[in-house]
């Protein structure tokens, strides 16, 4: 029971059904259906947490307090805002799609709660183990994108929709470096599951083997995200507040949780394809060490995407999509290629697949460095000869 | 009655009535809406058929993909969120023979085939996803086929950008 508490429950549920009269297959289909409201539940209530945990941050990041009223270190602020919020009236405006515009939260919440169901969050605890889970993992971010769409539309207002038209823009175009770098994980496991690439991460983690790629993921996740600095769906300062802009009281809070939920997240994906899920000393024996471990990798990165949304400013929409399909497009196309040719050949030679892997990584950083340089240099001497005073022109690439 | 026939026989009926919603609702963004059930209501039932990457692939293309880009375009058009014409032209009778023509047809190949009364194929051995993949570039199997079908999609791609461009290729503004 210590060792493996998650099977343990499970047996006994199951044990309880069957002397209530179900027959077995009912029996795990309720099971099922129950897992999945825990599961969701644990994650939504987890939200509360989460958010305040991210303001705190901030507000250290920022040399201030955060909040500090509600609770020990203000701890229950997020569920006072939660009550506030529930009191509130659900404004529906005038001429806006009254079923579209209720269903659109719903929609965004469930495309992040959704990701959850495939990963494994600890030996032998995973919502499904799909066969094809990195492309659930694409599949169910379309809905939230969807999602944002109808909230958009639905509302009426020019801001909303303008501000559902960026969300196109972004979302789907960052959608394609990531798929690719997807890929990476998928090649060096040589499967889709997430709960093989895990199990292939038993060794060493892909972070070692596939650096670039699993910085790209991250990127990209927080495009996906809409969150600083690519934070356009929302620009308070261009669009008002973009597509969620006439959401009051708990539709508007759907779109908050589910933004702040997101984040946490992709740190739960980047864990689980990069960094060995809940792989770690003695997991294997304890599951529930495993989880610890998957939870620590997960909040680390959490705690790096709060970390960047507190220092980069937003970017501007061009650079926006310059910097997808001029640079992480090109870099993902090729670092997936490098990858699956230099997999295949150590296989072949029997050379030290990591190493291989680190050095081929290691090169193919400095030839992007290096043609980011020549690139920077074209453009200012371009810019001289046109007479053009020195480019105050941010190149995102840069910054990488 | 089993769990599966159960969440069979919703999703069929969720399936078909949102299909019927398709072609019967008055604004052309609530269609759009609707197709993207009747497309999830297709991949439910893939995924009863344990084909999960046909499921997964369905929602990642024709949802976020395809319903996608159809929900911009209609967005983007003016005038064209209340469509306020009939709903039929004279030729309905022409398009609902054809249709149940087609149904017919295919009702018969399925009941002629031996396999379709076997219910639920049972799960592929080993790994299908590897196998499909192989299929698809291996001699023997469907890499004629695959290679066109990229070629294809090359070429709609350089013509998209060809398209997109605009005359004046020094002028490379922004979005707006």
């Amino acid at each position: 029971m210590i060792a493996d508490p998650f099977a343990w429950v499970y047996a006994q549920l199951t044990r309880l059904l069957l002397s209530l009269g179900m027959t077995a297959v009912w029996a795990q289909t309720t099971l099922r259906f129950v897992g999945a409201a825990v599961l969701a539940t644990v994650l939504l209530v987890s939200t509360f947490f989460l958010i305040w945990g991210e303001r705190k941050l901030l507000a250290r990041f920022q040399d201030r307090l955060g909040p500090n009223r509600v609770g020990p270190w203000g701890v229950f602020q997020t569920v006072a805002d939660f009550v506030k919020l529930i009191g509130k009236e659900i404004i529906i405006p005038t001429h806006a799609d009254k079923v579209v515009y209720l269903l659109a939260p719903l929609l965004v919440v469930l495309s992040v709660v959704g990701i959850w169901a495939v990963i494994p969050m600890a030996p032998g605890v995973v919502g499904t183990d799909l066969e094809v889970g990195v492309l659930y993992i694409v599949a169910i971010g379309a809905i939230g994108t969807l999602g944002i769409m109808m909230a958009g539309w639905s509302s009426n207002n020019k801001y909303a929709l303008i501000g559902a038209f960026r969300s196109v823009a972004q979302l789907v175009s960052y959608e394609v470096p990531m798929v690719l770098v997807l890929l990476v994980p998928v090649i060096l496991a040589s499967s889709m599951s997430l709960v093989g690439i895990v199990d292939a991460q038993a060794g060493m983690w892909f972070i070692v083997m596939a650096p670039v790629a699993a910085l790209v993921f991250l990127v990209t996740s927080i495009a996906e995200n809409g969150r600083a600095p690519f934070d356009l769906l929302e620009a308070e300062s261009e669009i008002v507040a973009g597509f969620n802009i006439e959401y009051s009281a708990l539709a508007f809070g759907m779109f908050f949780v589910a933004e702040f939920l997101h984040s946490f997240t992709i740190g739960a994906v980047v864990a689980t394809l990069f960094l060995g899920g809940w792989r770690g000393p003695g997991a294997e024996a304890y599951p529930l060490l495993g989880f610890v471990y998957f939870l620590l990798k997960t909040l680390a990165i959490w705690f790096l995407i709060v970390w960047i949304r507190a220092t980069l400013p937003r970017v501007r929409i061009d650079q926006m999509l310059g910097f997808n399909w001029k640079f992480l497009t090109p870099v993902a196309l090729g670092i997936l290629m490098l990858t699956a040719l230099v997999d295949k050949m150590s296989a072949a030679a029997g050379w030290n697949r990591a190493l291989v892997l680190i050095l081929a990584n290691a090169a193919a950083v400095t030839v992007i460095l290096l043609s980011v340089r020549a690139y920077a240099r074209f453009q200012r001497r371009t810019d001289q000869a046109k007479g053009l005073p020195a480019a105050v022109e941010a190149r995102p690439a840069a910054a990488h | 009655m089993e769990p599966l026939k159960l969440i069979f026989l919703l999703a069929g009926a969720v399936t078909l009535l949102s299909a019927l919603m398709v072609v019967t609702t008055r604004k052309l963004v609530h269609a759009a809406l609707w197709l993207v059930l009747t497309l999830a209501g297709v991949s439910v039932l893939f995924v009863l058929l344990n084909a999960a990457f046909l499921a997964i692939v369905q929602v990642v293309i024709y949802i976020g993909a395809i319903a996608i880009l159809i929900i911009f375009a209609v967005m983007l058009t003016r005038g064209s969120m209340d469509d306020t014409g009939p709903q039929t032209n004279r030729r309905w009778w022409l398009a609902g023979l054809i249709a149940v023509g087609l149904f017919a047809g295919i009702l018969l190949l399925v009941v002629s085939e031996p396999a379709a009364s076997a219910g639920v194929p049972a799960e592929a051995p080993g790994d299908s996803l590897r196998q499909l993949g192989l299929a698809l570039v291996s001699v023997d199997g469907y890499v004629l086929p695959f290679e066109l079908a990229s070629v294809l999609l090359l070429a709609a791609l350089i013509g998209a950008i060809f398209v997109a461009r605009p005359p004046d290729a020094a002028s490379e503004g922004g979005e707006e």
